[in-house]
């Protein structure tokens, strides 16, 4: 009788067991499918595919350098504006903002992470591009324009805006984990500080960001790898042109934007696999990196565990 | 030592003066982190809150070059999508999400734990890639199952994460209190422990269900687009995503409008679900308080 | 003897809830005096006053006035940051920045007012580790982290931390309470031994420890100063018939 009530303790574990046992297939399944899918370009062009610029579905000669570079650029961008500023938010969360001001703030943070990439790319087009093409390119190449950086036509679309729109998206991510990492270090870290004569923001300095800088590292590059995939907002913003150009004002093309561009359209049967290549880039790319940010996190919240 | 201490003296001022600095640095970061919410919110309600009329909800969009029309079939067709998603990646979320608080310990939990965490970040235009392979081609056409299905891959880990996290917080002595009367543990899981936890896992599930409902990108070539009615599981679908990703890079004024309608309800669908599900969990949270 | 430390009046809160009622006393010079009492008696509440840490708490205030030498510490006109740099702390736990190596952990206090001397540096780090009893046991490994060291090795790290400044006053917040007895013991014969740099104030759980390192002892519970007298004759012929109760474990 006893057993009779139990063995479906073991059905029940064995269900849920293998309910997620499917999650790392999933995961395995993604890859290979890519994989598989890709194998005709991965024959046709080698390593090639990477290094080449030439993008030419009218010829079926696919290369991906200039999206690669398109990504990257953009990426970069968006990290160096983004992740400042998440980090002082972070500070300003956890560190300064009074407990009432927290909950509100944190909510208008979280709100940026909510709304959907289509509707800041819509943003991106209509009030972003044509305000960076009016008024801050232009600025910027007078002030800056000696660097080739900040040189060219102003087209308002183009890695800058793409750079800035992804910023704006990763800012949630970034802050929110620091948030938590700056929340795990024990308070008797500040007061060690403030014993010692700190001033507020050499507590922070000291006890904060120093003994959390693992974890922002983590988060930093959490932010990094939702930048490189992101797609919608960046394909409406980046312009669109499959070429390496140093001005930020140029229009380029990121990985995630060309397959949503030509995907629908595609037809020779290289061209699809071409773009599920780049699909399979993406995927490891960002495996790697979210990898990476996970054991920074990870060693930041252990250390903040074991004192 | 004086010397020493003249020396601090000296500095204190400096320090000081660079301790406001910093923190009125700190202030303006979160001002211009946040600037970018209120001016999103701000151009949607002004450019999309004329567009939102009785046509708007009720009709087809209009053919190429006519004006008029609306996103009836989108926005039916996004309720659509998110409800096979639901179907599927409810349950399995959730699933996922009690096998890792209630029997986290193991190296298979560790092993799907990371799963968990690499797909909650997997770029969702990589999801869209996977379907097409292996849904669209198999079935030789773009279809409302795919489209679904891709969603719901993007739910699964959103979900497990929350359910894991929600159910953690439940202190150990709760279960134990079960199983010691001699209940079965999947009777102290699910009876005790789930359905004790069922408004805050709701509230993540609601959260999760937000959020795919404004993804484009895994829809793109999975569900594709339709300018009719749902036609059946396996034909190609319309989203508000989408149509919203269409109509904003067409050259027609008024299709544009109606990008800036859709983002209006999109954003406003998302905010009220935020806003109601922390209201919610606050008013939960408290009340727990008071009864300790 | 003029106190060198004198606490006149303080009070505390935490938001509505008094924590402290009306404290007055003194501490003398190259001293040490230990604050007894059951726990939540406003012990640690009254030396986190005196660096001022009480008031960074949210919804945290004081009153009152206490003078080292000729300032009044509490009044609003002083900086909390600069009179830390007076009055030193150690915590009950062990906390060296777990970022910083032990030489690092000891000058973090001098390098934050600018000075970057390496030859002071260096002299400054020799000199309090050897005052804190640890320059032996760690001389070889400067330049490892803090955090590797034991318990009893990372508290006499604060110790040595909290001395590097220089303060004229170092208040010890139940300092052994984490360790183990043999830690204990050593930091109890460094306590004596510092008396000659520093007047201490530490808080404790312990009586015989009080007993054992203290000159003065002050008694508290509930928030009030029930009887503060040299330490041999609080133990053997309290005045206040709560002490007494207390000292002779009837209740806390």
């Amino acid at each position: 009788m006893r057993r009779e009530i139990y063995r479906f303790d073991r059905y029940f574990y064995f269900f849920l067991k293998g309910v997620a046992i499917c999650l790392p297939l999933l995961l395995i399944g993604i890859g290979g499918f890519l994989l598989n899918a890709s194998l005709p370009s991965i024959h046709q062009f080698g390593f090639d595919f990477l290094g080449t610029k030439i993008w030419d579905p009218a010829r079926d000669n696919y290369g991906i350098l200039a999206f690669v570079f398109g990504t990257l650029i953009s990426s970069l961008i968006a990290i160096l504006i983004a992740a400042p500023l998440s980090i002082f938010t972070a500070l300003f969360l956890t560190e300064v903002a009074s407990r009432r001001l927290q909950k509100s703030a944190s909510f208008i943070i979280e709100m940026l992470a909510a709304i959907p990439s289509v509707v800041y790319g819509l943003w991106g087009i209509y009030v972003l591009a044509p305000f960076l093409r009016v008024y801050v390119e232009p600025f910027l190449g007078k002030t800056l324009g000696f660097l080739p950086l900040f040189q060219g036509p102003s087209y308002g679309v183009g890695m800058l805006a793409a750079g800035i729109i992804l910023s704006i998206m990763i800012i949630p991510t970034i802050t929110a984990v620091t948030k938590e990492v700056f929340l795990s270090i024990p308070n008797s870290y500040r007061e060690a500080a403030m014993a010692l004569g700190a001033t507020r923001w050499e507590v922070i300095k000291m006890a904060v960001i120093k003994t959390g800088s693992a974890g922002i590292l983590g988060a930093v590059i959490l932010g990094l790898g939702r930048a490189l995939g992101e797609t919608m907002a960046v394909t409406m913003v980046i312009g669109n042109r499959s070429d390496i150009s140093i001005s930020l004002f140029a229009p380029g093309q990121s990985m995630s934007s060309v397959i949503a561009n030509e995907y629908s359209e595609a037809t020779s049967s290289l061209h699809i696999s071409a773009l599920l290549e780049i699909g399979l880039v993406l995927f490891l790319i960002t495996f790697f990196i979210n990898s990476l940010a996970r054991v920074f996190v990870w060693r930041a919240s252990l250390r903040g565990s074991t004192r | 030592m004086s010397s020493l201490s003249e020396q601090m003296e000296h500095t204190f001022r400096l320090r000081n003066l660079k301790s406001y600095c910093m923190l009125a640095m700190i202030v303006l970061a979160f001002v211009v982190s946040a600037l970018p919410l209120f001016a999103v919110f701000a151009h949607i309600i002004k450019l999309g809150f004329s567009a939102l009329n009785f046509d708007f909800f009720t009709k087809l969009p209009a053919p190429v070059g006519e004006s008029g029309g609306g996103l009836a079939n989108a926005l039916l067709g996004t309720a659509i999508l998110v409800g096979i998603a639901s179907v599927i990646g409810i349950p399995w979320g959730v699933s996922i999400g009690i096998y890792l608080s209630e029997y986290g310990k193991s190296k298979t939990a560790s092993v799907v734990r990371f799963c968990v965490d690499m797909l909650v970040s997997i770029p969702s235009i990589v999801v869209g890639l996977f379907i097409y392979e292996l849904i669209v081609i198999p079935m030789k056409g773009f279809s409302a199952n795919a489209g679904g299905v891709a969603l719901s891959i993007l739910m699964i880990p959103t979900i497990a994460r929350t359910t894991e996290e929600i159910l953690k917080l439940i202190p150990a002595h709760v279960r134990e209190a079960g199983l010691g009367l001699g209940i079965p543990r999947w009777k102290v899981t699910l009876f005790i422990i789930v359905r004790g936890s069922l408004m805050p896992i709701s509230t993540g599930v609601i959260l999760a269900i937000s959020r795919v409902a404004g993804e484009t990108a895994p829809l793109l070539f999975t569900a594709l687009s339709s300018r009719f009615w749902f036609d059946g599981f396996n034909k190609p679908i319309a989203s508000l995503s989408v149509q919203i990703f269409n109509y904003a890079i067409s050259p027609f004024e008024d299709w544009q409008s109606q990008a800036w309608g859709g983002a209006l309800l999109l954003v406003l669908f998302v905010f009220v679900v935020n806003l109601s599900v922390r209201i919610l969990l606050l008013r939960t949270n408290t009340s727990k308080g008071k009864q300790i | 003897m003029r106190p060198l430390l004198d606490v006149q009046n303080l009070s505390a809160w935490f938001g509505k809830q008094q924590a402290l009622k009306n404290i007055s006393l003194g501490v003398n010079p190259n001293s040490v005096t230990a604050i007894i009492g059951p726990s939540g008696c406003g012990k640690s509440t009254f030396i986190r006053c005196l660096n001022r840490l009480h008031e960074e708490i949210a919804g945290a205030f004081l009153q009152g006035n206490a003078w080292l030498e000729e300032e009044n510490i509490l009044s609003a006109q002083v900086d909390p940051v600069s009179l830390r740099r007076k009055i030193g702390m150690v915590f009950q736990r062990p906390n060296p920045f777990p970022s910083m190596s032990i030489y690092d952990n000891v000058a973090s206090g001098l390098t934050l007012s600018g000075i970057k001397r390496k030859s002071v540096l260096n002299e400054v780090v020799e000199k309090n580790l050897k005052l804190a009893a640890l320059w032996d046991e760690v001389k070889d490994k400067l330049s490892q982290a803090g955090s590797s060291l034991s318990g009893g090795q990372q508290q006499r790290l604060c110790i040595a931390r909290a001395l590097a400044i220089g303060p004229k006053v170092l208040l010890m917040d139940e300092p052994t309470s984490a360790l183990d007895p043999i830690s204990t013991a050593k930091i109890e014969e460094l306590i004596n031994e510092l008396k000659q740099e520093v007047t201490i104030v530490i808080v404790t759980h312990n009586m015989q420890q009080a007993a054992r390192i203290s000159d003065k002892t002050a008694f508290f519970l509930l928030g009030d100063l029930v009887e503060f007298a040299p330490t041999s004759e609080l133990f053997t012929s309290p005045k206040d018939e709560r002490t007494e109760r207390y000292i002779t474990g009837r209740f806390g």
